[in-house]
């Protein structure tokens, strides 16, 4: 076998095996899908059932039971707007670890992130008293914030790591030209790291997106995002497989479709700073 | 920058609605069940005879809305106006004067609520829930098979007979299992079924001075029998199952006998859902050495939290949604079969929905031999057939329910198990401080 042959080979070995990877995650998303067009009776069908006449009914029922569209636009506005509000504190945050390090800054990034590591639970009351007292429950805005605070550390994990990748003698450059902080962060260090933030922004919208816990918690009827529309569908006494995948389909849909448009700069941002 | 500020205040006021309860709008929180699932649907009924009053729907799974309730309630948070409890709250909560005692107009007719129901929403002669819809537990199992077998079943059977029932219904394979069995880990899943089984063993949960009597002969005995049972007749991966597990696996053909709620009865007998639907036949919870507490008592009930600034609009919700002209209103929406049942006397006697219902006397007949009071062969302190209602049960009941689903999977013995359990339990009684 030559060096092209064996080169060839490894690469449709590589091929096949991240078709493989790709439909492994794949699988449950389309069993997921499948199953919303089943009836509860063909949902635990055994053996399952891959071929079945398909019905909408599961759709028909959600959208006669409640407002799909209410949760989905409470779930744009939460995620948005925590990711936006966790932005504006990381970007300057970022840049001043990234840019003026002291002794300290690993030690505070690494307490910021041990913050990730306390289970939401353990906070539930401080914070539901709090939300409590500031009249805040069942609002956009206490979703907000505290997606903001939950995701904080990771963002600024991230944008630090991007940022550190800019060359400092490009910032030197712009002082020496007499450049203002704010204008040093607005139109160098963002533009050149924009596929960095547009990434770990998607990243932070996708994780606020999926929260669950607190969602559910802080809301009752006006604020409530899609997780809450999910679990709302599960029943104690009675099956609901079938309709359970009709509500996550549709809860998916939107982040789906945005992660796939967004797929270019999420990449783009991933390996930023990869290759040197 | 000032358009910055401007926007900024008014993204902020936009997303911060005003939380202040709105006046005539309730906020209920409830479970997804069929049942509840209608009365949300009949609720423009309610409202159109109550100008004056809208109806918000909380629909959460039942773990998460057993937290959120005890949550808002703990810390009077005033999100909800009515909430769906069980019976295992309603006696505590209310004597901790969490909820709103219960008094309601001579038209409601509280006497038609069945007794045992009453009793169990009741703490020093209050009613501090009314039922939604009630149940008890008893067999239901494929008539079919039995006939096959050449056996038969009588309507209180012992645990004896269930077990060779089981053994002649059994025909692993074709993938028929005799008995189906609750396994799944959690204080409202495995041990509220071991509990009633146990009762009929003779076992209690605590003994006269608060301690635990999970290390009695009576308890080994019952805990060994189940997970023989389930190990030689039952399905695998029965310390996975639950409610709906097996709900999906009788539809399907594949249990001879399956031991639980009521409820089910209308589900395992409508053609829509089973495969087995007009094979299915009902008959008491099987017994050991005594009837008591050998079947479990629950009711789905609405409840009005103290403090509520509805409490007026609450009770007339509440009112119409457990009365009898509610029930007909669900019969005239979709026929008899389809009513809740399990909370009032004038049901069972209504011959429609005998008619309509072939389980109604199975089920009349498990509630009212159900008695939360008197469940035990001996005397215990405690009130509650499946459950003990103190604060500490949840916790003692999942504690020891993860032992047996740890003894059925084959993890440890039986005796092991129970051992732990009683560790458990006497942990929890000693920090609730019910002895040193």
């Amino acid at each position: 076998m030559t060096d092209k042959q064996r080169e060839n080979l490894k690469n449709r070995i590589a091929v096949v095996a991240a078709w493989g990877v790709a439909l492994i995650f794949f699988f449950p998303i389309f069993w997921m899908v499948l199953t919303s067009f089943k009836t509860e009776g063909q949902a635990i069908a055994v053996p399952p059932l891959l071929v079945f006449e398909p019905t909408l009914e599961n759709y028909i029922e959600i959208q006669e039971r409640t407002n799909y569209v209410k949760f989905a636009w409470n779930s744009v506005i939460t995620s948005f707007g925590g990711t936006a509000v966790a932005l504006l504190i990381a970007i300057p945050s970022a840049y001043a670890m990234a840019f003026n390090p002291t002794h300290r800054t690993k030690d505070i990034l690494m307490w910021m992130l041990s913050t990730k590591m306390l289970p939401a639970v353990g906070v539930l009351m401080p914070i539901y008293f709090l939300a409590q007292k500031a009249g805040l429950f069942d609002t956009k805005l206490v979703l907000v914030i505290i997606y903001a605070m939950v995701n904080l550390p990771i963002v600024m994990l991230i944008l630090f790591n991007y940022f550190r990748e800019i060359p400092k003698e490009i910032l030197e450059a712009s002082r020496m030209d007499g450049t203002s902080t704010y204008n040093e962060i607005r139109q160098i260090v963002m533009p050149l790291a924009w596929g960095g933030i547009a990434s770990t922004a998607l990243l932070s919208i996708i994780l606020c997106w999926n929260e669950a816990f607190w969602s559910i918690v802080l809301t009752t009827t006006e604020a409530s995002t899609l997780t809450a529309f999910v679990a709302s569908f599960q029943a104690p006494e009675g099956l609901f497989w079938a309709k359970v995948s009709a509500v996550s389909t549709l809860a998916c849909a939107p982040i789906v479709i945005f992660g796939w448009l967004a797929q270019k700069q999420l990449v783009q941002g991933l390996t930023f700073g990869a290759v040197k | 920058m000032k358009t910055l500020k401007k926007t900024a205040l008014g993204i902020a006021l936009g997303l911060s609605t005003a939380l202040v309860a709105n006046a005539g709008e309730l906020t209920i929180a409830t479970v997804n069940n069929g049942h509840m699932i209608e009365m949300q649907k009949l609720t423009p009924e309610f409202e159109k005879a109550n100008p004056g009053i809208t109806v918000k729907w909380v629909t959460l799974d039942e773990g998460t809305l057993r937290s959120r309730v005890t949550t808002d309630i703990t810390t009077k948070g005033g999100q909800f106006d009515i909430m769906t409890i069980g019976m295992y709250e309603a006696p505590i909560w209310g004597s901790r004067g969490w909820l709103e005692s219960l008094a309601f107009s001579d038209a409601y007719d509280v006497d038609d609520i069945l007794p045992a129901m009453r009793g169990g929403l009741s703490h020093d002669g209050n009613l501090y829930a009314a039922p939604f819809y009630g149940e008890s537990s008893m067999i239901m199992y494929r008539k079919d098979l039995l006939d096959a077998a050449g056996m038969t079943m009588p309507d209180n059977p012992t645990w004896g007979h269930v077990q060779d029932a089981a053994a002649a219904m059994t025909d692993k394979d074709n993938g028929v299992y005799g008995i189906c069995l609750r396994g799944k880990p959690g204080w409202g899943d495995n041990m509220a079924f071991l509990s009633t089984m146990a009762n009929s063993f003779g076992a209690k949960w605590f003994n006269d001075d608060w301690t635990p009597d999970l290390d009695s002969p009576a308890w080994n005995h019952a805990v060994n029998f189940y997970v023989d049972l389930l190990n030689n007749y039952g399905p695998p991966g029965s310390s996975g199952n639950s409610f709906n597990e097996i709900l999906a696996l009788i539809n399907e053909g594949k249990c001879g006998m399956w031991i639980d709620a009521t409820i089910a009865a209308s589900f395992v007998s409508d053609p829509a859902q089973s495969k087995v639907a007009d094979d299915i036949a009902f008959a008491q919870s099987p017994v050991a050495v005594t009837n008591r507490g050998a079947n479990w008592l629950w009711a789905w009930s609405l409840a009005i939290p103290a403090g509520t600034k509805q409490k007026d609009d609450a009770v007339k919700f509440l009112e119409w949604a457990t009365s009898k002209d509610y029930i007909e209103l669900v019969a005239a929406t979709n026929g008899w079969g389809s009513v809740p049942t399990g909370t009032r006397a004038s049901t069972y006697a209504n011959a429609n929905f005998t008619a309509a219902a072939k389980f109604a006397d199975a089920e009349l007949k498990a509630i009212m031999s159900a008695n939360p009071a008197n469940s035990t062969q001996d005397e215990t302190p405690y009130v509650g057939v499946q459950f003990a209602a103190i604060p500490e049960f949840q916790a003692i009941g999942t504690a020891v329910g993860q032992q047996m689903t740890a003894a059925l999977a084959g993890d440890i013995s039986v005796e092991e198990a129970l051992a732990n359990a009683q560790t458990a339990a006497d942990r929890e009684m000693k920090k609730g401080g019910y002895y040193k």
